[in-house]
């Protein structure tokens, strides 16, 4: 019976101990656990200017631990300056899908990226400098070193591999339209549906010749640098050839100096072609400000005070939109709108007689000349809506599965 | 005449058009430094082509003050009001253009005081305009006419706070018309543009579209 007793009483003793070192140890800063798997490699897909640094948590990391990791441009050397110090429940690789995807065990390593030109405050270092790194545990005063080094050598790469379902995304887009631009030349006959705003063009123009009155064509605030003016200036090309054979008389303002020295080439080029170049007057076509409320204040006084039979809102609108529009129908005119900004849209919707809708503005050029490789781009455009379409659906059936490898397959990065 | 206005023209749009292209695949610090050569050259076009904007505006204005056409007077602003800017722009707060710019200057108070409160006053026309508008837009003349009513009368009171007085739902039912038919609506005509501004730019960098050279096809 002693012997029963001794015996539970020193198991009682042993375990209590165990129990309370155990506590003691998992408290006590001094014993922290290390990470491993410390690696450094150069960034990839980029200009060369980081390093990219990976290591396995540990599974003392909490916002009271830190890793600070140090520098040194000579494997040997003191590692006295500190390149990054971050929180140790911070810095995952799941930060960084462009790197390691959207594994499940991303949440289990660390990474962070180092600027040596920052670390080093814009020193130029040599090029192909191999640059060392130390790791650190760090709690309050307690430091563990580890003891592994890692290098690397940042370089600047020549293709961005990540950006390669964007460049083939680009090539099939761009071959079909090549396709059918060729295949426009031998089918000519294309069918292409009623669009209202371009239809009623001749409308307007008529309206404004037989009313004697001055037709307003008013581009949008972006330069020539903007696919949408590009668009404008096209259909301001062929506006001012019907204007030219009417006879009738064209105002074009413009908020960019650029495009209204191309406005006026191509004015003026438009009343040549239609065999009037007396007709054309260089004046008519001007700039009003650079700014976008005075522009809509030069623009409105011009409306008021003239009084268009026809006014013309092509290109990409901000804010002012609403207030042009505004101004115009309180003066009568018939308005037609076209613009690829869909915040504008509903405002041109509600106040323009017609509206070109986003594409139907790059539309414009194919539908008002007929020529057949212009009118092959549109079939190409339908034709790539429709593998979107396809795209989209099985994409939202298969992520619905939760199969999202065709969301990733599409990522931009 | 035709090989610098057409020929010269088309090789440009062509060159840069594939180059500034490949450009936005390749990360290296060359492509990068080509990118910022290129966007400079831009911006110094972009600063000689002020000129040609300033004598237009000059130029027109001078023209109806000369001609006394209807509202001329408005022309005589814009000089009396360029040259103010320009005396005050050149004086700099009296150490000159050659100086570095100084701030709190008259130029700067004549941009504060002056046309920042014009185009504010420009830019608050828009609420009565909006208003205006939604009068005469929001009938309930036919179906769709009668959905676009309803819709945008839910989603109005659900981004005031009388739509939470009125019912709770109210501002879940506005979110939901925002978040759901009108981003889908957004979405499609972002997907249209997109495909539209893709085919006009292999156009241009084609050559098969040159009607911004001027001269049509």
């Amino acid at each position: 019976m002693n012997l029963l007793k001794k015996t539970f009483f020193l198991t009682g003793i042993f375990f209590i101990s165990f129990f309370i070192t155990s506590i003691l140890v998992a408290q006590s800063p001094a014993f922290l656990i290390p990470p491993t798997e410390f690696k450094a490699f150069d960034t990839p897909n980029d200009a060369g200017e980081t390093i990219s640094l990976t290591w396995s948590a540990s599974p003392n990391d909490s916002p009271d631990v830190f890793y600070v990791i140090y520098i040194d441009r000579d494997k040997n050397g003191a590692f006295e300056k500190e390149a990054i110090r971050i929180k140790s429940n911070t810095s995952y690789r799941t930060s960084a899908p462009e790197i390691y995807g959207y594994k499940k065990k991303n949440g289990d390593y660390h990474y962070v990226q180092i600027f040596p030109k920052k670390v080093y405050n814009g020193e130029t270092l040599p090029k192909k400098q191999t640059l060392y790194f130390k790791l650190t545990m760090v709690s309050g005063d307690t430091k563990v070193f580890l003891d592994a080094i890692a290098s690397a050598t940042a370089h600047g790469n020549l293709i961005h591999t990540k950006k390669i379902n964007n460049f083939v995304i680009m090539i099939i887009i761009s071959t079909i339209i090549l396709y059918f631009i060729v295949h426009a030349r031998r089918n000519p006959d294309m069918f292409l549906r009623k669009i209202g705003g371009l239809d009623a063009v001749d409308e307007a123009l008529g309206r404004a010749t037989e009313m004697g009155k001055p037709v307003l064509f008013v581009h949008g605030l972006t330069g020539m640098g903007s696919i949408s003016t590009i668009a404008a200036t096209s259909i301001l090309s062929r506006i001012a050839r019907k204007i030219a054979d009417y006879d009738a008389n064209l105002k074009v303002v413009n908020n960019d100096p650029i495009v209204m020295s191309v406005s006026q080439e191509v004015v003026k080029e438009s009343y040549l072609e239609a065999g009037r170049p007396d007709a054309y007057n260089s004046d008519n076509v001007f700039l009003v400000a650079s700014e976008q409320f005075p522009y809509v204040a030069a623009v409105g006084g011009i409306m008021t005070r003239e009084k268009p039979a026809a006014n013309f809102f092509i290109g990409y609108f901000y804010a002012e939109a609403l207030i042009l529009a505004e101004t115009g129908s309180t003066t009568g005119a018939i308005q037609i709108a076209g613009t690829d900004a869909y915040t504008q849209l509903p405002f041109f919707i509600t106040t323009c007689d017609y509206t070109l809708i986003g594409e139907e503005l790059y539309a414009a050029s194919a539908y008002l000349s007929r020529e057949p490789m212009l009118m092959g781009t549109l079939r190409a455009q339908d034709v790539g809506k429709g593998l979107l379409i396809i795209i989209l659906i099985l994409g939202t059936i298969l992520a619905s599965f939760g199969l999202t490898f065709i969301t990733h397959l599409f990522e931009a990065f | 005449m035709n090989f610098l206005k057409r020929t010269v023209p088309l090789v440009i749009a062509f060159v840069m058009g594939v180059l500034m292209a490949m450009q936005y695949y390749v990360p290296h610090k060359l492509s990068q430094d080509l990118l910022e050569v290129v966007s400079r050259w831009d911006r110094i076009i972009a600063g000689f082509a002020v000129f040609i904007g300033a004598y237009s505006l000059f130029h027109l204005h001078w023209t109806r003050i000369k001609r006394k056409v209807e509202g001329w007077g408005y022309s005589v602003f814009v000089y009396f009001g360029a040259i103010i800017t320009l005396i005050f722009g050149f004086l700099n707060g009296g150490k000159f253009f050659w100086n570095d710019k100084q701030q709190g200057t008259m130029f700067d108070w004549l941009y504060y005081y002056v046309q920042v409160p014009a185009g504010a006053t420009i830019f608050s026309i828009l609420a009565f305009f909006i208003a205006s508008a939604a009068y005469r837009t929001f009938r309930a003349r036919t179906n769709e006419s009668t959905v676009l009513l309803i819709a945008a009368v839910l989603v109005m009171l659900g981004r005031v706070p009388i739509g939470n007085y009125i019912s709770q739902y109210i501002p879940a039912i506005a979110d939901w018309i925002m978040a759901v038919p009108n981003l889908a609506a957004k979405r499609g005509i972002l997907l249209g543009v997109s495909l539209g501004a893709i085919a006009t730019s292999l156009k241009i960098i084609f050559g098969i579209e040159r009607s911004y050279l001027g001269g049509g096809d």
